[in-house]
């Protein structure tokens, strides 16, 4: 997930003036017609909620038919920190049963 | 009776074909320039989507004009006394609250004409009808809710949209002017008659309005003349001059 | 090609020696094309590179439907009328895909807005020059898309990764706009005498200022040397330049126009065509302002941004009175 959450990067370029009202800034997930999950696209600005799904469907979808948007505004997504080692992350291969070359399946069964 | 009918026919499709050229040409003008890069995205999506259906329209009428004309031709080569689009949609995009008024008024009506015009007993209107109607519920539903949006914003939102409500409002009758030719279309189950799409429309819009915290003028007087190309308004031939230019300065080339 | 005026901090490339560990793992991650995502650690000077890189490339994509758009109104049939707005949507779409990745690094858009109406940050000089025929429209798809592919084919493979996957959207996108200008040219190079010469006119008023886009030879540029060490920059600008003139001189001989240049010719010996470079005086006025439609395309940007900022304020405010009533009520 390449979100962030803009105020808790340190101060760079043009900050420091006058607040304006901007649009909050949103997250765009999309799943395809044809798609497992939703996948991060992008993001974009809009007043609420509403709006924003509508403007994803403008800028992200270009108004294809049967596809899910998700937009969640960006300052309330929480993510891990790069380089986080430990629990959230224990290598998967010292669990070698979750992976399927493990079980020798005989051909009989057929393919799974 | 089958001349009468195609007569009948052309005018209809012209008003439609039209009134989509018209509308989409004026939104178009807005790219580059709106509020918002979202807006902008979302205006050249309305546009586009106008001018889809403008070709549709028009090259069924070129069709049944039988002169083998195309739709471009219609498009390019008329002069304003020929044209049959409603004043609404000629009228200046002026802020862009005006706009977008001019937008949900035009959509309200449009997203209940398509759905009857589906039903049509000619099936390339039914056709077409059936595209447009899903392209129109979109455009209807962000229309009004920009309405809405800048009518119940802030003051100055709210100043801005009941003056282009005051000033589009007396050019929305003429959607629902009926004449002879419309009589027939009716009759023959082609399309609805004008006038009866009213109370429908007027639902909407007093809900939409109210939503917006904006007041509907009391006089009901509408503006006329476009679609039965007695008079348009000035701002036509401007418009002309423009869409038209190439076409009249280097005429038939192949483009 | 975005990257003018950009001076990433520092002499140069820090030799390895130099760095500190962060830098190094930093590096080492760049060198083995692992992406560098928002959160990570990343120099100052990578940063700021990007955010103005990045940005200057979101502002050229808006000003750029400047020029196309002015001929929307004057398309000469229904369906190019639709292809020219579906293009220049489509770069109001590009524009907001790389101001999203800008945001990733912490700057606004708005703030973006205003130091590109100040004249802080700059766009890409080819969009100061007026559009003045039909054939222009041809003109900009064929060579102005035509530079930018060759830039942004390459930047999918950038070190940052919001940059590059805006990149790569960007490129599948692109494919239409390059080949609806071409084909825009075949159909005036092949039509009547008038058309004729309205092309031959466009890529006479086109040709050195696509080149300029490349920007100059940065064989002497230490900033040049630090965005390559980074992977803010694929190729040099000469590399870049170089491969536009070999893939587009067949292209316009293919439409029988000439291209302005009488020193264009084929080297056999380098594999490469040899050709005049730019006036680069006139590139270097443009970017002080001074080109042709600097004035015109800042104050229409001005424009949108000062008249559009009561739509913007209503919605929010409707936005913010919705939200309160919809706690109210709960």
């Amino acid at each position: 997930m390449s979100s962030v959450t803009p105020g808790e990067l340190p101060d760079s370029e043009g900050k420091g003036k006058s607040p304006r009202h901007e649009w909050p800034l949103w997250e765009v997930f999309i799943r395809g017609q044809h798609g497992l999950n939703h996948r991060h696209v992008g993001s974009l600005h809009a007043p609420d909620a509403e709006m924003a799904i509508k403007n994803a469907r403008d800028v992200y979808t270009r108004r294809n038919e049967g596809v899910s948007i998700w937009v969640v505004e960006s300052r309330h997504i929480s993510a891990t920190a790069p380089g986080e080692k430990g629990p959230l992350f224990e290598p998967s291969e010292s669990k070698i049963y979750r992976h399927p070359t493990f079980y020798d399946i005989p051909d009989d069964v057929g393919h799974m | 009776m089958a001349d009468i009918d195609q007569t009948a026919l052309l005018q209809f499709l012209l008003r439609m074909g039209d009134n989509t050229l018209i509308l989409g040409h004026r939104v178009s003008e807005w790219c580059g320039k709106a509020p918002v890069l979202e807006e902008d995205i979302a205006l050249a999506n309305t546009a586009l989507d106008l001018i889809g259906q403008t070709q549709l329209w028009l090259g069924y009428a070129a069709e049944v004009e039988g002169k083998g004309q195309t739709a471009d031709d219609l498009a390019f080569l008329r002069d304003a006394w020929d044209f049959r689009n409603v004043l609404l949609v000629e009228l200046p995009n002026g802020d862009f609250g005006q706009t977008l008024m001019r937008q949900f008024f035009f959509d309200a009506w449009s997203s209940i004409l398509m759905p009857r015009l589906a039903n049509s007993a000619d099936p390339r209107i039914a056709e077409i009808a059936e595209k447009a109607a899903k392209e129109v519920a979109y455009h209807v539903e962000r229309s009004a809710d920009t309405v809405v949006g800048l009518g119940d914003g802030t003051e100055e939102s709210h100043k801005r949209m009941q003056a282009a409500l005051d000033y589009l409002y007396p050019y929305v009758g003429e959607f629902f002017l009926s004449d002879d030719g419309d009589a027939a279309l009716a009759a023959a189950g082609i399309a609805p008659d004008p006038a009866s799409l009213r109370a429908e429309y007027d639902a909407f819009v007093e809900r939409v309005m109210a939503r917006a915290t904006l007041t509907l003028p009391e006089d009901r007087f509408a503006h006329s003349g476009g679609r039965n190309g007695r008079m348009h308004t000035e701002h036509l031939g401007h418009i002309l001059t423009q869409m038209q230019w190439l076409q009249r300065a280097y005429p038939g080339n192949t483009w | 090609m975005y990257a003018q005026m950009v001076k990433s901090t520092g002499k140069g490339v820090t030799p390895r020696e130099e760095m500190s560990d962060e830098e190094r793992a930093f590096q080492d991650r760049v060198d083995a094309d692992i992406k560098i995502e928002p959160r990570d650690w990343m120099p100052e000077g990578y940063r700021k590179t990007l955010i103005r890189q990045i940005g200057q490339h979101a502002h050229s994509e808006i000003v750029g439907q400047l020029p196309e758009g002015n001929w929307i109104t004057r398309a000469p049939t229904l369906e190019r009328k639709m292809i020219l707005l579906a293009k220049v949507q489509d770069e109001a779409g590009h524009g907001l895909y790389l101001y999203a990745a800008a945001e990733t690094l912490g700057i606004t858009r708005d703030d973006m807005t205003e130091q590109l109406l100040s004249g802080k940050m700059k766009y890409s000089s080819i969009f100061n020059y007026p559009t003045l025929t039909w054939a222009d429209m041809g003109a900009v798809g064929w060579l102005v898309d035509g530079a930018a592919i060759m830039n942004q084919v390459p930047l999918q493979r950038t070190s940052y990764g919001p940059y590059s996957r805006a990149m790569i959207r960007i490129c599948k996108e692109e494919s239409f706009h390059q080949r609806q200008g071409y084909d825009i040219m075949m159909k005036m190079a092949q039509g009547s005498e008038a058309q004729k010469r309205m092309a031959q006119d466009a890529l006479n008023r086109f040709w050195y200022p696509s080149l300029m886009m490349f920007g100059p030879s940065d064989a002497e540029s230490v900033h040049s040397a630090q965005s390559m060490a980074w992977k803010i920059k694929m190729n040099t600008n000469d590399e870049l330049r170089q491969k536009f003139v070999d893939q587009t001189v067949p292209q316009a001989e293919f439409l029988g126009l000439t291209v302005p240049d009488e020193n264009l010719k084929w080297n056999e010996e380098r594999g490469h065509y040899d050709f005049s470079q730019p006036d680069w005086d006139e590139f270097f006025n443009v970017l002080k302002g001074n080109g042709p439609c600097n004035a015109e395309r800042l104050s229409a940007r001005q424009k949108a941004w000062d008249e559009g900022q009561w739509v913007r304020d209503g919605l929010l405010a409707h936005a913010r009175k919705s939200a309160a009533r919809k706690v109210a009520a709960e």
